[in-house]
């Protein structure tokens, strides 16, 4: 108890600490109205941010908040970002948004959890902030509250994150790429993008390790993988690769984005060609020499239709054959055949999360978009089962160390909903803004 | 070779092991309510029920239902004595061709198992896995509707 007092005066002593100063509302006879170009340019960049994914849930209003984020602490529900006054952010001024949106901090003065990526948004530029304000004060405003988040002491106290962004908030570093497509790359996937915010490991008080930075993550029952040269995947990634699946959510050579990603993949439909392949190009700079290096296999895995299986019969050849290979044979290119599995990152990945959820739960199909859909195999398989399968899978399918035991993996997946794999592409998606874009 | 439940019987299938649960069922042991579509897991006519929960047979090789209990459309009830999901089809009149049928009951037995007054939209949220071509969706929500007030 004195070391948390301790903590809480320290946090308030910070400079700019526990205590920031509130922004005024703005005033509620000033109505705003903004160029339709600047607000297109803001939808293009919510886009980017996958603001919609965070802010969205599944039967609720668009960007009216409400989606849990689950943390060792409890659970943080995302804002409320449509104009309400009351329940949104319809009195924040330009000013409240740039600093929430950099800074963390609400109108009010509160510290924002940094749930919501603002040690990544510190670098977006006051021109995009401007245009992604445009952009959401120009949706529907929504009366939802989301619900109060469910913190255990002392993280539900605010003023702490004082001491956390002492500790964890820095100066955005100087942009580091020359190359005009690479720096652009870098803008948006160190920024806006925050792809670090999902796909580097956090430490005990859940910041981005930044030493670790790219080299995986797990959040919301998925695992975001490596994307920096720790990266498994069998077949190299090149950038027109990449910028085909972040459009897509697919891509034949590498296999489907679900859960979380597929969020992001969702949103990124709608996001500028060149903008994509800026932040492909960069991944895969990221990705590094170790990362181009081709699995022994790569070429062959391209080439061959399919990599027979070494072992003898049993319980995972069995499946294998009659389940798996109905759809995964390679006989039918993607999305309407199935990734060939020896080129899944899925089965060469550092973690098995993503393909137990897969083989337990499938892959609803996508709404309004063209899109790989596999059954789900929850009711067919004992978790034993399930054990058997993906051991058998690793062993025999790729050349990669048997993952250590997976077995609370599989009942950590049995229980998560099984509708994150099926979330309809919304937001962007369907934002009637878009139907009009080129 | 496998040993399971089916409909509440004993069976030991002389199958391979990789065999599809569909064709243990219809060819190995009669049973013909379950129906091949498309033979890809894509459609939900081959639909029944393992340990109560809604799978696919065209593609659970019987190597999966070591000691497990499945429960096809015949164990739901019988022309004379039709069960309660049957007769709310019957009574909506739900069928056209009829292909799609068996996987539909099967699918609304699942749900009304683990949801037994669901919602609308948890009703379409289940179902969206089976497809009727005939068009019936309207009628078929209804009968799942009518047979969760039964």
């Amino acid at each position: 108890m004195r070391a948390l007092l301790t903590f809480l005066a320290v946090a308030c002593l910070l400079p700019g600490g526990a205590c920031t100063s509130s922004i005024d509302p703005r005033p509620d006879s000033l109505r705003q109205s903004f160029d339709e170009r600047v607000i297109e340019h803001g939808a293009q960049l919510a886009a980017i941010g996958d603001c919609y994914g965070c802010h969205t849930t599944r039967h609720g209003a668009p960007f009216a908040g409400g989606v849990g984020m689950h943390s060792p602490f409890g659970t943080i529900y995302s804002s409320n970002i449509t104009p309400d006054r009351q329940a949104g952010i319809g009195a924040w001024t330009e000013e409240a948004f740039r600093r929430a949106l950099r800074e963390g901090v609400r109108r009010d003065g509160a510290h924002l959890y940094p749930a919501f990526p603002y040690d990544r948004f510190a670098l977006v530029s006051d021109e995009d902030a401007h245009a992604l304000y445009a952009y959401l004060m120009t949706r529907t405003p929504a009366r939802a509250a989301p619900p109060r988040n469910e913190l255990v002491f002392p993280f539900n106290v605010r003023a702490g994150l004082a001491l956390w962004k002492a500790l964890y908030l820095r100066a955005p570093p100087a942009q580091k790429q020359t190359d005009a497509v690479l720096a652009r790359g870098e803008y948006l996937v160190e920024g806006l993008g925050h792809c670090g915010s999902c796909h580097s490991p956090r430490n005990a008080l859940f910041a981005e390790e930044r030493e670790r930075a790219y080299q995986g993550g797990d959040l919301e029952g998925w695992h975001a993988y490596a994307i920096e040269s720790h990266i498994k995947a069998p077949i190299p990634w090149d950038a027109d690769a990449l910028a085909f699946y972040l459009r897509n959510g697919w891509h034949p050579l590498h296999g489907a984005a679900r859960g979380t990603m597929g969020l992001v993949t969702a949103e990124l439909r709608a996001a500028p060609e060149a903008d994509v392949r800026a932040m492909a190009a960069y991944t895969v700079a990221l990705m590094g020499a170790a990362a181009q290096r081709r699995s022994a296999n790569a070429t062959r895995l391209e080439q061959e239709p399919l990599r027979q299986p070494r072992d003898a019969p049993g319980f995972g050849r069995d499946t294998y054959r009659s389940a798996c290979l109905q759809c995964h044979d390679g006989a039918e290119a993607m999305p309407f055949g199935g990734v060939q599995l020896t080129r899944s990152l899925g089965l060469h990945g550092e973690s098995p999360r993503n393909l137990i959820n897969v083989i337990l739960h499938g892959l609803g199909p996508a709404q309004g978009a063209t899109s790989p859909m596999m059954p789900g195999y929850a009711g067919a398989l004992d978790d034993a089962q399930v054990v058997e399968l993906v051991t058998w899978l690793r062993a025999n399918l790729t050349d990669e160390a048997p993952w250590p035991d997976f077995r609370r993996v599989v009942e950590e997946s049995r229980r998560m909903d099984p509708g994150t794999l099926s979330f309809p592409p919304g937001g962007a998606g369907t934002d009637p803004l878009f139907a009009k874009a080129p | 070779m496998a040993a399971f439940e089916v409909n509440g019987k004993a069976v030991r299938v002389e199958a391979d092991a990789d065999t599809p649960l569909l064709y243990v069922l219809r060819d190995e042991l009669q049973l013909n309510a379950a129906k091949f579509g498309c033979g890809l897991g894509q459609c939900g006519a081959c639909t029944v029920l393992v340990n109560g929960e809604a799978v696919l047979s065209c593609i659970t090789p019987v190597a999966m239902l070591e000691g497990k209990r499945v429960t096809t459309l015949e164990g739901l009830g019988t022309a004379q004595a039709p069960g309660k999901l049957q007769q709310a089809f019957i009574d909506e009149q739900a069928a056209q061709c009829g292909y799609c049928i068996p996987g539909m009951m099967m699918r609304a037995a699942a749900l009304l198992a683990k949801t037994p007054q669901p919602t609308d939209a948890q009703i379409r949220e289940a179902m969206q896995v089976n497809l009727c071509r005939c068009g019936t969706h309207m009628r078929i929500l209804r009968a799942v509707k009518r047979a969760a007030k039964a």
